[in-house]
């Protein structure tokens, strides 16, 4: 095998300054990414501009494909020789890779898609700001699904959630998304990148008995994983977007398929509480509380400190993720507060919080194509004290 | 002047024409009649018999037991990977 | 001796054996292809363990289910982007890609465009049949023109693509086109195929009686490969551009090694690419 020699390193560690899209590819390297396929797409184009330049001096692999369909296929062939792997796009392209991404769920197939979001629908606002595919994350391709999704509110979450999804691909065998807002991908601040020991990693699980021994590709244990043998280890996997039996087969059976689709769902829902992430913000003694991920959130921390200066008790809870939605900690918080929901859409995750929650919740919304600012976040606070 | 019947190639004597036993799988069979129809000595019929789908899967015609010289083309040539010929050496 | 009867057949370590017998319709080639093209892969001397098969979504497309080898069924018409993926991952695997005219050349064409383009390094094998079989006989991107198919009750009307034309101007390595008959020819064109690098091409034809063949007075799959026994020609003074394909009785039906590295093809085909052009090596 021709290695392809390493001439820089993969994990930069100390400080930089740079915007969301390159700490989120330097993410991606620090975690051993070593497939990059995409296509360029406004606000993610320079994610895949920095890997073009960055891969193959960390002896990895950069192509772009001819559309965001034959990126997303490239990213899951990559997976399957063994390569962590990785797209980028925005939500033309995301909607454009949902039906690759409901085959990598299927086939259970690590990998990490990034979604730098732009207001929609359609061609909308190609440079600006939105939080509007939340809900495509989650049902964007056809089928049941439980997706595992991050909202990076920093350059420094970019890179940070980046190299935690590749972990999490790994760990659970599924497509893992990083919902960014452009805001968050375009803004430059400080990042700093740990020495690479410090960088936590997990693996996918892998086979223990060597091949010939009728190795079951997809017969997974307590922890609902299956091990994941690469093409060109001998094990002969047939891996198809049928549903399978435990020994990869195509199956006509509506029980079989009923197991392995709970299964896909419940291998993350089972672990909800450990992947889902929040931020809480003063939300101790708060009566209002305002729930925020992404970008806005930089704005509702301000207004939170605003009205905490002028007197009101506000509290800030922050999603990290937003898939498995955090709905315990929105349904403890709703029982104690009032709860404010802003973001960038017209209410995708403010109606999805409205089922953990009594009545309904205080909006704060914007369709996109700005930062929402702190203004009308404090005028819901304070509304509400 | 030799006619053209005593004609002989020079080799002739050295040559020796291969026989072939024909192996079927009557369960794979699906009754295309490829095998039938291509194999270069009609060795194959249909077979009055058929298998659990109600195809009729080839036997070797009656008097063409040692016609077969195989060719393997029933082998290529069958979709169903359900004939097969091996060669007969010896007797 | 009469025929002995047995339950294995040589070639079943090469297949998935014990899920035969297999999907496709009774007079259909794509069986025999697989197998060919199994045998010619277990002669090439390529370690089995690194070859890999990718197919689409069609009836072709469940090749990757029957070969025995590490093989992938993906979505429709991306199994040559995957494959990308998986060549440049692991550049030791030799990737084949096995799919139907409808999932390369429909829904699939821009993948097939710019893979040719990149020169990648894979196989490509299209088991023509000049129509969706899987989903019961609808047109393709192949159909001839006046077929009759599920949606072309009048007859066809577009010009179906001439693939050897197409994969020809494309500049793939090496391109041929055979018949489910044609099956010593199509074992050495596999054999030559997967002994180059770059994109190589290789379209076989393929009698697919339930979904076009008895609509087109090709009757059940023994009359087509009759047809193709009668209209087969092989003459390399034709061009791809002429290898027209008019499934009627009284034209040729061009087959052969249309572009081949060691005869610069006949005529359009562009030089083949030397190593540094190939993408995955």
């Amino acid at each position: 095998m021709t290695v392809r020699q390493a001439h820089q390193e993969r994990v930069r560690t100390g400080d930089h300054f740079i915007n969301g899209d390159v700490a989120c590819a330097e993410g991606a390297l620090a975690a051993g990414c070593g497939l990059f396929a995409g296509y360029p797409i406004t606000p993610s184009t320079e994610i895949a501009e920095h890997l073009a330049r960055r891969l193959p001096e960390v002896g990895g692999t950069f192509v772009q494909m001819e559309d965001e369909l034959g990126s997303m296929a490239a990213v899951l062939g990559a997976s399957w020789a063994g390569a962590r792997a990785m797209t980028a796009t925005s939500g033309p392209g995301f909607s454009l890779m949902q039906e690759n991404i409901g085959w990598g769920v299927l086939t259970e197939t690590p990998c990490v898609v990034v979604d730098v979001q732009r207001p929609g629908p359609s061609t909308g606002l190609p440079t600006q700001t939105s939080q509007s595919d939340v809900m495509q994350a989650k049902w964007g391709s056809h089928g049941d699904y439980e997706p595992v999704a991050y909202a990076p509110a920093s350059p420094q979450e970019m890179f940070d959630l980046t190299v935690l999804a590749f972990n999490t691909a790994d760990r659970l065998r599924i497509p893992v998304f990083i919902m960014a807002d452009e805001a968050v991908g375009h803004i430059t601040e400080r990042v700093r990148i740990p020495a690479a020991e410090a960088l936590p990693s997990s693996s996918r699980p892998r086979p223990t008995d060597a091949p010939g021994n009728g190795f079951l590709p997809f017969k997974a244990g307590p922890g609902l994983v299956p091990p994941m043998a690469h093409a060109g280890e001998g094990y002969h996997i047939h891996i198809t977007g049928l549903t399978h039996t435990e020994r990869g087969y195509p199956t006509n059976s509506a029980e079989v398929h009923d197991r392995l689709v709970r299964r896909l769902s419940d291998k993350v829902l089972r672990r909800a509480d450990e992947l889902t992430l929040v931020e809480r913000v003063w939300l101790d003694d708060a009566q209002v509380a305002v729930v925020a991920y992404g970008g806005t959130a930089r704005s509702a921390r301000q207004a939170v400190r605003i009205a905490r200066e002028r007197g009101v008790r506000a509290g800030l809870l922050r999603l990290i993720t937003l898939w498995p939605f955090p709905g315990a900690a929105i349904a403890q918080l709703g029982l104690q507060t009032r709860l404010v929901v802003a973001e960038s859409n017209l209410g995708q995750v403010a109606r999805e919080a409205e089922r953990y929650t009594a009545g309904q919740v205080y909006r704060v919304t914007h369709a996109g194509g700005h930062l929402l600012p702190p203004e009308p976040i404090l005028e819901a606070i304070l509304e509400r004290a | 002047m030799a006619t053209l019947a005593s004609r002989r190639p020079i080799d002739s004597p050295r040559v020796v024409r291969p026989r072939g036993q024909v192996y079927t799988i009557p369960v794979r069979c699906k009754g295309c009649k490829f095998c039938i129809e291509f194999c270069p000595e009609d060795v194959l019929q249909e077979s009055p018999q058929m298998n659990s789908k109600g195809y009729h899967f080839p036997m070797v015609a009656p008097g063409k037991e040692a016609s077969c010289v195989q060719c393997g083309f029933c082998t290529l040539v069958c979709p169903e990977m359900a004939i097969f010929t091996l060669e007969v050496t010896g007797a | 001796m009469s025929e002995i009867v047995t339950t294995t057949h040589p070639t079943d370590p090469l297949l998935r054996a014990e899920r035969l017998p297999h999907i496709w319709c009774p007079g259909c080639g794509i069986g025999s292809v697989t197998a060919c093209y199994m045998s010619a892969l277990a002669e090439s001397g390529l370690p089995l363990d690194q070859c890999v098969v990718v197919s689409g979504i069609g009836c072709t497309g469940r090749v990757a289910g029957y070969v025995n080898l590490d093989s992938f069924h993906t979505t429709h018409g991306r199994a040559i982007a995957f494959a990308t993926g998986v060549k440049l991952a692991n550049p030791r695997l030799q990737v084949t890609v096995f799919s139907g005219d409808g999932d390369l050349f429909a829904i699939g064409g821009n993948h097939f465009l710019h893979a040719v383009r990149r020169n990648t390094d894979l196989l490509v094998v299209c088991v023509n049949n000049f129509n969706y079989a899987m989903t019961g006989g609808q047109a393709g991107p192949t159909t001839p023109r006046h077929s009759f198919t599920t949606t072309t009750p009048r007859g066809a009307t577009d010009q179906p693509f001439n693939l050897q034309h197409l994969a020809a101007a494309l500049g793939v390595v090496y391109s041929a086109r055979w018949t489910a008959l044609h099956l010593r020819q199509l074992k050495t064109s596999f054999s030559q195929a997967l002994q180059l690098h770059g994109f190589r091409f290789v379209e076989v034809l393929s009698p697919c009686p339930v979904g076009f063949g008895k609509a087109n007075d090709l009757g059940e799959g023994i009359e087509e490969m009759e047809f193709y026994r009668a209209q087969g020609v092989v003459d390399r003074r034709i061009s791809p551009a002429e290898a027209l394909i008019e499934m009627s009785k009284s034209t040729p039906l061009p087959l052969g090694v249309f572009v081949d590295p060691e005869r610069q093809g006949n005529g359009q085909a562009g030089p083949a690419k030397g190593a540094d052009g190939v993408v995955g090596r």
